[in-house]
């Protein structure tokens, strides 16, 4: 099976170790995995932000990138939310305004083909056990556009649950957004702040030694409040953990 | 909207004393999460609750589409049942007409409840500047206007006040206003409930014009509905001669069997009770017309635009006139816990009140630009909605509106705005990423300038940046982009 990662700008740019867990779960299960290189950012900064417009050369970028893959898969709900539940609207508005020019078209052949990690690996590939071990207490953060844009629903746990030597605890109040929601993280500082000082006491409360996500945004802010307070629990992105083996374990 | 508002600094620094004030937050989440827990409970209950609310959506969707047609029916059925009713285009009109019929009635008392219609356009400050005293008498109501305060929640206006605090206002301020608090007042709730009741007793009997909002308006019949769960509305709308209702134009369905759809899920998203304990409808002045004194034997309906039918020019965001005001958006807002009600510079928090504040009141001032960017975007909100707006969709479109500006209709005429003051560093900071992100090669060389200045990283970054590390560190910047590791591990495959 041939798959394309859209490995999203915040993991191109800031965490590349994400992307590289990607590849090497996805060739560990049989997956013939690619990069297209013209990828970029699927335009959710600019779209959540209030400039619809500027987000419209990133949908065609994003679109262009990926066409012909059967399946493209990127390791963020946030992301594949904006693909699947914006772009339609975006595109059908550009449309609507005389700078369409095939974006509506092109945007929809895309979206059935995107495919949140969790949503590819269980729906798609059909596995829960991915063969991880992970030798850690870890709690789980699921992230607004992944539980509630996407509907992830227990994929996440299940994946989890499944990893060798991992002992999954319950993260009390999980869905409770974390605060970062993109530019409110800096147009709100303080609000943001404390929801996310409230998200990492429960989470420090879990007694767990990893804060697991699926969405490295969130996780920049939530990993930024634990290493501000010295905190030893880590926030780790989900496809590092499922990447993790006996052979070779993440570090 | 009323003055009350303005000049209000924006949302972000309206929210700062909030977020500091520990007791505050907690009174707010204590109170919040209970509510929203025993929402989900009491919904959880009904097995077509999913076919309720998109119900409960369309009979809106439907009434807003025909506006006109209903809003005449309605006229019609009032006038039939002996009521009179009044069109009011803005807050003044509204003030106007309002205040003249009460001096027509020649007292200088008015007993009012339940009515946010009548906060948003400030009848209070109205009616007082004309010499007439308004007696608010729902007990919460009753808890900001002596305290000189304003409303933080919409079905708990002082939900950001503990019980010592209210025993302090009460013993404090009654005597000023009516019958004063009894000697010894402590805070226990049912004491407090006891000293409001006596009170607010002694107002309703002397009070001859009764001032109210509603829930519903019924068309087909004229009938109007309030629901409520202490009983004083219903003394205030059966005790006095005149009655006067403020009610917003978006208010009206069509046909009474509407009801039936709101009767189960208002109560249900707001107080989580399977049904609230009091619903009071009255159509016009019934069989007797007040005569022995069985109900007010005059009665004004004023009808009351305010921005309205301009927010309901534009298709996106005219959804938010499907409020039915349940507050469930409010408490399940993460937001919301954190800020409080004030911050949002409205009668309208939460939410609701960031959707529909910039829309009736347009999002010239600051406090208006600055609320459509109150939320994460978490979309809570949107999933208890009892009648499924799509606050983030909307949040999301006036958010365009303040950046980029746009066509928008005020009062009436569509006309173009520019974009909110304020925006054009960030203006220019999303297109030159947009620039950047729309060329890998530059991206890529971007992303390596930052792998090597990945010693220099500060702790603490200059301008907007340093909102982020005030509280929060930094992500480390690897030593190589993604594409680099790809190009070099797996390129000569692709
Ligand atoms: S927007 Fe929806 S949830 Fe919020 S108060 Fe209105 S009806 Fe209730």
């Amino acid at each position: 099976m041939r798959a394309a990662l859209f490995v999203t700008c915040v993991n191109d740019a800031l965490y590349p170790r994400t992307g590289i867990a990607v590849v090497r779960l996805l060739e560990r299960l049989g997956v013939d995995v690619d990069f297209p290189a013209a990828q970029s950012c699927c335009g959710q900064p600019q779209y959540n932000t209030g400039y619809r417009r500027e987000s419209e050369p990133l949908l065609r970028r994003t679109a262009e990138a990926f066409a012909g893959y059967p399946y493209v898969v990127t390791p963020s709900g946030s992301c594949a939310a904006m693909v699947r539940a914006h772009y339609p609207r975006i595109a059908r508005l550009a449309e609507q305004e005389g700078r369409g020019s095939g974006l509506a078209a092109l945007t929809g052949d895309l979206v059935p083909r995107v495919h949140e990690l969790t949503e590819f690996l269980v729906d798609v590939l059909g596995v829960t056990d991915v063969g991880a071990y992970f030798p850690h207490t870890v709690t789980y953060h699921p992230s607004c556009h992944g539980l509630r844009g996407l509907g992830l629903g227990d994929r996440p746990r299940r994946l989890l649950a499944a990893v060798k030597g991992l002992d999954l605890v319950e993260l009390p109040g999980a869905e409770e957004c974390c605060g970062f929601g993109g530019t409110f993280a800096v147009k709100n500082p303080d609000v943001s702040a404390a929801m996310g000082t409230d998200k990492i006491d429960s989470a420090v409360g879990t007694g767990a030694d990893v804060l697991c996500g699926a969405d490295n945004s969130c996780l920049a802010h939530l990993g930024g409040i634990l290493r501000r307070r010295g905190e030893a629990m880590r926030a780790l992105h989900l496809a590092e953990i499922l990447a993790s083996t006996e052979e070779e374990p993440l570090r | 909207m009323t003055g009350t508002f303005m000049g209000m600094p924006a949302f972000p620094e309206a929210a700062r004393e909030a977020v500091g004030d520990g007791a505050l937050r907690a009174n707010l989440r204590r109170a919040t999460h209970t509510i929203r827990d025993k929402r989900a409970r009491a919904v959880a209950e009904l097995a077509d609750w999913d076919r309720l609310r998109a119900a409960g959506k369309a009979v809106k969707d439907h009434t807003l589409r025909h506006l006109d047609r209903y809003l005449l029916r309605l006229e019609e059925s009032v006038t039939a049942a002996g009521g009179t009713v009044h069109w009011a285009a803005d807050a003044d009109e509204a003030n106007r007409i309002v205040t003249g019929l009460v001096l027509a009635t020649g007292h200088r008392e008015v007993v009012k409840v339940k009515s946010m219609a009548t906060q948003e356009i400030g009848l209070n400050e109205a009616l007082e500047a004309a010499g007439i005293a308004a007696y608010e008498t729902d007990l919460a109501e009753l808890i900001v206007q002596l305290g000189h305060d304003r409303p933080s929640h919409i079905l708990v206006p002082a939900i950001h006040r503990n019980r010592a605090e209210i025993r302090d206002i009460f013993e404090a301020e009654m005597g000023s206003w009516g019958l004063p608090a009894p000697d010894g007042l402590g805070d226990d709730p049912r004491e407090l409930a006891e000293a409001a009741r006596l009170h607010l007793r002694e107002k309703f009997l002397r009070a001859k014009v009764g001032v109210c909002g509603a829930n519903f308006m019924v068309a087909e019949t004229g009938t109007m509905v309030v629901f409520e769960s202490e009983g004083n509305g219903r003394m205030c709308l059966t005790l006095p001669e005149t009655l006067i209702s403020v009610v917003g134009i978006e208010k009206v369905v069509p046909t009474f069997r509407d009801l039936e759809i709101f009767l189960q899920t208002l109560p249900r998203s707001s107080t989580a009770e399977r049904m609230n304990p009091y619903t009071t409808m009255w159509t016009g002045l019934g069989p007797s017309r007040g005569a022995d004194g069985d109900g007010p034997s005059a009665f004004h309906l004023v009808l009351l635009d305010n921005g309205r039918t301009d927010t309901l020019a534009d298709a996106v965001g005219r959804q938010a006139l499907r409020c039915i005001r349940c507050s469930a958006c409010l408490n399940v807002c993460p937001v919301y816990e954190r800020a409080g009600g004030h911050a949002y510079g409205s009668v309208y928090p939460g939410p609701i009140g960031a959707i529909l504040s910039p829309q009736l009141r347009g999002t010239g001032s600051e406090i208006d630009a600055s609320l459509p960017y109150a939320s994460t975007l978490c979309g809570a909100c949107y999933e208890v909605c009892p009648v499924a707006i799509d606050i983030p969709e909307v949040l999301v479109h006036l958010r365009e509106r303040v950046a980029q500006g746009g066509p928008v209709t005020r009062e009436g005429i569509r006309v173009r705005i520019r974009p909110a003051h304020g925006h054009t560093a960030e203006r220019a900071a999303m297109r030159a990423a947009r620039l950047l992100l729309d060329h890998p090669g530059a991206l890529r060389a971007g992303e390596r300038l930052l792998a090597r200045a990945r010693r220099l990283r500060p702790r603490r970054l200059p301008g907007p940046g340093r909102a982020w590390t005030d509280t929060r560190d930094l992500p480390e910047p690897p030593p190589q982009p993604f594409r680099d590791w790809w190009a070099r591990e797996r390129g000569g495959r692709a």
